[in-house]
């Protein structure tokens, strides 16, 4: 939507509250049976889902922290983290700009964002500066009319109790992985979005709307379905930096398509990146999948991910029906300290499946970054196809780039395609565009954009903006 | 317009230019040749700003100001413009963004503001006509699969549209047909102004054949070792460098 648009909604009368269900009491930090009842009970779940969620945790306690990304982190004490905590209360927050750091804000001038989404962004205490409910209200009619549900999972259990039990878990099972399972044990926020048969859903959606995501967001659970025919395109993220007193997250997000659905989910991803030692920074550890369940459907990831601390990030796609489609289109950039080991897997199951991967990787300062994509084939998948596509540019010399690609092909019929790249941003380069008169930055930014554009045109345009705007912030300084 | 005094340059440890001296009038062409490894791209990247050349002893002076304190940038934005004997590729960069942000940077630094985009669209149009390059070219990545002809016409395209006050061409002949040659040649020829001063450097007497410059430089170790005209070249065509390097010893 135009940004004009998006001003004047926010600009709209605070109506009534979105997420008011949040008392003000916070749990004590650890972590038992206790601690997901209590959750539970705060969202006023029914009986199956706090069974689902200590289903989860029982097998959590069974599982052991993978080990094997490339990444260095201390181990994380799971009882030292609190698992349900009420916003800040307004006397806690800074009470205005003032007290806020130059630098976060510097950063928001930079990208540009609006003046009163600057004091939202930054936590001050300041009564509906970005009224998000009042947006959500508007475009909840809209959607409705159109048959589109779009709310907070919490929502979604309360109300859709079908639905969820028809699809939660059943493209990332509880037990998936370390960090799905805690996510399944603990989870307090996400969104649900259902579209149904022969709907085109008639907006972007975007979590970015619900601003108290930002301050909640540290075990979110997303699920969205598109039935036959449905399509469906939704924004995760935020370009502006976003602080975080939890430092670890483990989101999951699952993605339903049936036959000729299609879901388009991008993400931004700039959380706190630590300071130049990265001390702080946010731990993200994140299990994104997408089942192509039904034939000719299509599920296409594109992220942007430049923050946090750890990234630990795989969005998948399970080809299992006929002739379906998967894509993943991804930028990762890391500078300072910062580490991430991110990828996609693609799993060839039906006929005809088709995947395509373009991964580019940056790295600047001491930073250490690693691509890894499995590309599985199985025995049934007859005639199909993978690209994959994996480029990496290292700027300066104390940084690192990995690749790991993992073929498992069962099919003799299957077409791979790799072609993969590691390049030093060209000293070449930036001369050749500084001797046209161009300044260092700018020539950075320009060869830095040029290397991504494969990737920014899969976005929708205003996030295409936002991210080069992004780029350009994060790797400022990269150079020199 | 430039003043290069006993310039000494040494490229990890090894001293390649040894005391040149080097003066260039407004409106003139001058061609610097030397047999290889003599200093004549050396002499060019320096006056450019190329990083891993260490200035030992010398200046080096434009319209007055000492071009080695300045950034890279601010020589272009100055008027100094390089032609690069291998333009870089970069991926993803459209040739006519990387055009008008040139052309923009080195505006705003002059303090004439940018350039209105129609403006700047006829103004490339008009610079590829002449340079017999197609439209297509400004869409594509800056150098990228081009041939080797098609950059230098890139090169000379560039130097049509930020229109420097001193073009510095290293080796534009390298590698050309001799109908590219041509072409390349007339988009030079077509640079030469009162106000402006151009520097080829090369290797081949042919080029100065389309391109004929007021002054010959015979580099030869690090140091101009003879100047003369456009004869001169021809000299060097026919008797070689060596004979040059004996008459001077």
């Amino acid at each position: 939507m135009a940004s004009e648009e998006m001003e004047q909604l926010v600009r709209r009368e605070y109506k009534d509250g979105f997420v008011t269900d949040i008392e003000s009491d916070t749990l004590p930090p650890g972590l038992d049976e206790n601690t997901i009842a209590f959750i539970s009970n705060k969202k006023g779940e029914p009986e199956w889902m706090l069974e689902w969620r200590l289903d989860a945790y029982r097998q959590w306690l069974k599982m052991e922290a993978p080990s094997w990304a490339h990444l260095d982190y201390p181990p994380i004490d799971y009882q030292s983290i609190s698992y349900f905590s009420a916003p800040k209360r307004p006397e806690d927050r800074p009470q205005s700009l003032d007290e806020v750091d130059p630098k976060l804000l510097e950063t928001y001038e930079k990208l540009g964002i609006p003046l009163h989404e600057r004091a939202a962004l930054a936590g001050v205490a300041v009564d509906a500066v970005f009224d998000s409910v009042s947006v959500a209200t508007t475009f909840k009619k809209q959607l409705g009319e159109a048959g589109v549900i779009f709310c907070s999972i919490s929502e979604a259990i309360r109300d859709y109790p079908e639905l969820i039990k028809q699809y939660l878990g059943t493209v990332v099972p509880v037990a998936d992985n370390y960090f799905a399972a805690l996510n399944s044990a603990v989870f307090t926020d996400g969104s649900f979005v259902f579209v149904p048969e022969g709907v085109t859903c008639p907006m972007e959606l975007s979590t970015y709307f619900r601003i108290n995501a930002a301050n909640t967001g540290q075990f979110e659970r997303t699920l969205i379905i598109c039935e036959s025919r449905a399509q469906v395109s939704y924004l995760e993220g935020c370009t502006a930096p976003m602080r975080d007193e939890n430092q670890l997250h483990a989101a999951v997000v699952e993605l339903v398509a049936l036959d000729d659905a299609y879901i388009k989910y991008s993400t931004v991803q700039n959380w706190y990146p630590g300071d130049e030692n990265g001390v702080g920074g946010i731990y993200n550890f994140v299990t994104k999948r997408g089942d192509c369940r039904g034939d000719r459907s299509r599920i296409s990831w594109t992220q942007v991910e430049t923050g946090s601390a750890i990234t630990w990030k795989y969005p998948s796609c399970v080809l299992r029906g006929k002739d379906s489609i998967g894509e993943f289109y991804s930028v990762a950039v890391t500078n300072g300290r910062q580490q991430a080991d991110t990828g996609t897997k693609m799993i060839h199951i039906g006929e005809g499946t088709r995947s395509y991967i373009v991964a580019k990787g940056i790295s600047a300062g001491r930073s250490d970054q690693s691509y890894r994509g499995l590309v599985k084939i199985g025995p049934r998948a007859k005639g199909a196809r993978n690209f994959t596509q994996c480029d990496s540019l290292l700027i300066g010399d104390k940084c690192g780039a990995h690749t790991f690609p993992y073929q498992e092909i069962g099919n003799s019929t299957a077409t791979i395609e790799h072609e993969a790249t590691t390049s030093k941003i060209g000293e070449d380069q930036l001369f050749y565009c500084q001797s046209r008169g161009i300044s260092e930055e700018d020539a950075v930014s320009m060869i830095v954009n040029g290397f991504c554009k494969d990737v920014f045109q899969e976005l929708p345009m205003e996030f295409a903006v936002e991210a080069e705007a992004l780029l350009n912030v994060t790797l400022e300084g990269a150079v020199g | 317009m430039l003043q290069v005094n006993d310039l000494h340059v040494s490229v990890e440890g090894n001293e390649i230019l040894k005391g040149l001296t080097l003066t260039i009038k407004a409106g003139e062409v001058h061609a610097i040749m030397g047999p290889n490894g003599a200093g004549k791209s050396t002499l060019s990247a320096v006056i450019a700003g190329k990083d891993g050349y260490e200035v030992t002893q010398g200046t080096i002076t434009f319209e007055g100001k000492d071009v080695l304190e300045m950034e890279i940038e601010e020589r272009a934005q100055a008027g100094l413009l390089l032609g690069f004997q291998y333009p870089v590729e970069i991926p993803g960069v459209k040739n006519i963004y990387l055009l008008k942000s040139a052309l923009n940077a080195q505006r705003v630094a002059r303090g004439e503001g940018e350039m209105p985009a129609p403006e700047f669209m006829k103004l490339v149009k008009e610079k590829l006509g002449y340079m017999k390059m197609d439209a297509s070219f400004l869409q594509r990545a800056v150098n990228e699969g081009f041939s080797g002809g098609e950059k230098k016409r890139n090169e000379i395209l560039q130097m049509l549209v930020l229109q420097p006050k001193l073009a510095m061409l290293d080796e534009i002949d390298s590698g050309l047909d001799i109908d590219a040659m041509k072409i390349v040649a007339d988009g030079v020829n077509s640079l030469r102004a009162e106000d402006r001063a151009i520097l080829l450097v090369t290797h081949y007497q042919r080029l100065l054949d389309y391109i004929v410059p007021d002054k010959v430089h015979v580099l030869v170790d690090g140091r101009i070792v003879k100047t003369g005209d456009a004869e001169l070249a021809k000299q060097l065509e026919a008797n070689g460098y060596e004979g040059i390097e004996e008459s001077v010893a």
